[in-house]
């Protein structure tokens, strides 16, 4: 399967309908590699004609600005913008909440306007366009599964039920956690959280969100961002579950139940 | 005696008037030592906020009961009000129930209606005593209200049951004055909540009533001058800010992050020089540190707080134990900000008094828990954002004293030399490209 970058459709004069921003978990952790893999496999499958940066992604600076180095968020966001400008890009779809938000949300009022979507909602549309159909009694079909809503998807912009609708789409049982919704529990992972330890405390946000999707008794915990699939596959293997509860995300699960 | 009672009563009135004024002027200048903000767009939708999250207090109703009781008392509270005028006007003229003739049966309904509201508030404000107090909910024995915080919301119940007890008194013992044909005490018709307390002072003299009835009504209307000036120093408060509060809420999508402009021109001046202009003042400082580098909505935040504790309910730090509470970050700035305010009136102008709401107020550790997952915005009922005020401290946390933790410093240089917040190559950043079936 081949994936282009932005600088090889170029170079053959062609122009992507939109730009996969596939973030450095989604570049660099094995784990959320499966993630960008399958979201690939998914577009590519049903003929969306899409681009990356490659090389010339980098870090939208979420983790750093959160983090209090408006500095250093200012540096990355000056360089993406050079960068997505340059190509003149249009519209964006992303795995990662946490890009979707900042280039959706903090890229304008630096210069970069962008159609942003996250990967849930384009999922959705594919499936109500009749692009993904979904293959009899795929392996989901009559399974239990919760949705662990992701900051900021949820609270930040709002999106709750694209990733609900895309479920719901595989058949699936979906059964919410206590905490759902506008009342959905952090990963933990947010914040630049993520990239030092915690401090000092009782317990571990994602051992105690864990353990509320793990109440749920569902066979499977959808993610829709790669830190809380980390974070709440550390807290299910924390729990030794990880042989009857797999952490998925939703684009994993489609590209599994696809015809 | 009458014109001697009736000048008590309009120094009173006038000295409860004035102090209450005076302490909202300086509330209002504690506000606005905040940076500006232009918050002046969108009035529609800001005026849509105020019905909805407001005066409808939609986000109370997560919690239907809870919330149906608080409207019982917030409508209580200003519809009763309509008979604090009559009150008021009452003991400026010297007259007693002046609107009785202009009103006539109109005036029997009414008060009926506000003695439903009076016993509907002060059964509640039992409850809510009850509740807070014997229930042991989280949010009500957390430590953020130790001492006074706890003392406060206890005295503003109490207060509110002694006020509608004295409301009621008042009108049983008027309708036995009504009963005796005392003097003064025009017919009303029955009043049907305070009739049940007639037989409590069944039998009494007619004098006795009469001062029954005065003490109550004096007591009442000193009392509701009395709680005016008690507001301005109480977490009470909020019944007069939410309403800005909630017109001046953020409108943008809250995960959106105040950009600094200041930083972003560094950066673009850094990169492309020849943009620069030859006279550009370096920004004084970055992030905030004192209550003087925060927003005045910031500020107006800690003044509508009124320690509710749903922050902190849903706050993913707090819920694992960690010190981190964000209705703790709003009461250290509001006493913060009191403390500016009293250091201000006491020599005029702001003398440094070698504190800052960084480290004195909240610590480092606190600002280090937040996952900055808005759950605290969320969940406030009054457009309260503590994740605004972490985020500007967390600022000055790195920018001004370079204070991190060292796993954030090296992602910080990871990002800065790798793009990414790991150590891993550039080059390395399609690799996954290959590996597709």
């Amino acid at each position: 399967m081949k994936i282009n970058t932005m600088a090889e459709m170029i170079a053959n004069g062609e122009t992507p309908e939109i730009l996969f921003w596939v973030g450095c978990a989604g570049s660099f952790d094995l784990r959320a590699q499966k993630i960008t893999k399958a979201f690939a496999t998914i577009l590519t499958k049903v003929g969306v004609k899409f681009a990356i940066l490659g090389k010339e992604e980098a870090c939208t600076g979420d983790p750093a600005r959160r983090a209090g180095n408006e500095f250093l968020f200012q540096m990355m966001a000056y360089q993406n913008i050079q960068v997505l400008n340059g190509y003149n890009i249009k519209k964006i779809v992303t795995t990662c909440p946490h890009c979707f938000n900042t280039l959706k949300n903090e890229y304008p009022e630096l210069g970069g306007t962008y159609e942003v979507i996250h990967h849930t909602t384009l999922l959705q549309e594919l499936i109500n366009e009749g692009k993904i159909i979904m293959k009899e009694g795929g392996s989901f079909k009559g399974k239990k599964i919760s949705y662990h809503d992701s900051c900021y998807l949820g609270r930040a912009n709002d999106i709750y039920e694209a990733p609900r609708k895309v479920l719901e789409a595989l058949d699936a049982e979906l059964i919410e956690m206590k905490r759902c919704r506008t009342n959905g529990l952090c990963c933990g992972a947010g914040g630049a959280q993520m990239f030092k330890e915690d401090e000092p405390g009782t317990s571990r946000i994602n051992m105690d969100r864990a353990d509320e999707a793990l109440e749920t008794g569902a066979k499977f915990i959808a993610a829709a961002c790669p830190f809380c699939n980390t974070m709440m596959s550390d807290g299910v293997k924390n729990r030794e579950k990880e042989n009857e509860v797999a952490v998925l995300d939703i684009a994993e699960m489609i590209a599994e139940s696809m015809v | 005696m009458q014109y001697l009672q009736q000048a008590l009563f309009v120094l009173m009135a006038i000295a409860a008037i004035y102090l209450f004024a005076k302490k909202v002027g300086e509330i209002r200048r504690n506000i606005f030592l905040g940076k500006s903000l232009d918050l002046s767009d969108n009035t529609a939708i800001r005026w849509k906020n105020v019905l909805l999250l407001a005066m409808g207090q939609k986000k109370m109703f997560k919690n239907i009961p809870v919330a149906l009781m608080h409207f019982i008392i917030y409508a209580g509270f200003i519809i009763i009000n309509i008979e604090v005028l009559e009150i008021v006007l009452d003991g400026i003229l010297g007259t007693h129930r002046l609107f009785l003739p202009l009103l006539g049966k109109v005036y029997n309904w009414l008060i009926n209606i506000f003695e439903i509201l009076a016993l509907g508030v002060l059964v509640v404000c039992v409850i809510f005593l009850a509740r807070r107090n014997w229930l042991k909910l989280k949010r009500f024995i957390s430590k953020d209200l130790n001492g006074w915080p706890k003392t406060d919301a206890n005295f503003i119940l109490i207060t509110e049951i002694i006020l509608m007890s004295l409301f009621l008194v008042m009108n049983a013992t008027d309708q036995l004055l009504q009963q005796n044909g005392a003097a003064h005490y025009s017919s009303t018709g029955a009043f049907f909540v305070s009739s049940l307390l007639m037989p409590l002072f069944e039998g009494l003299s007619t004098s006795t009533l009469m001062g029954i009835e005065r003490t109550a009504w004096w007591i009442h209307i000193g009392g509701i001058f009395a709680f005016l000036n008690y507001l301005p120093y109480s977490k009470h408060l909020h019944i007069a800010l939410a309403f800005p509060n909630a017109y001046y809420a953020k409108l943008d999508s809250i995960g959106k992050m105040k950009n600094m402009p200041e930083v972003q021109n560094e950066v673009l001046y850094a990169m492309q020089p020849e943009l620069a202009p030859a006279n550009a003042a370096p920004p004084s400082s970055f992030g905030a540190k004192d209550v003087f580098d925060l927003s005045w909505k910031n500020l107006l935040d800690a003044y509508s707080c009124t320690e509710c504790g749903r922050c902190t309910d849903e706050c993913p730090a707090n819920i694992t134990g960690k010190l981190l509470s964000p209705r703790k970050i709003m009461m250290a700035t509001r006493d913060r900000l009191e403390e500016v305010g009293k250091n201000i009136n006491q020599n005029q102008s702001f003398i440094q008094d070698n504190k800052s709401l960084l480290h004195d107020y909240i610590s480092v550790e606190e600002l280090r828990a937040c996952t900055t997952c808005n759950a605290c915005v969320e969940a406030c009922p009054v457009s309260i954002s503590p994740l605004d005020i972490i985020v500007e401290l967390r600022r000055s946390l790195i920018m001004e004293e370079s204070n991190a933790p060292q796993e954030w410093n090296s992602t910080f240089s990871n990002i800065e030399n790798n793009f990414a917040p790991w150590k891993f190559s550039p080059d390395d950043r399609d690799n996954w490209v290959s590996e597709m079936a």
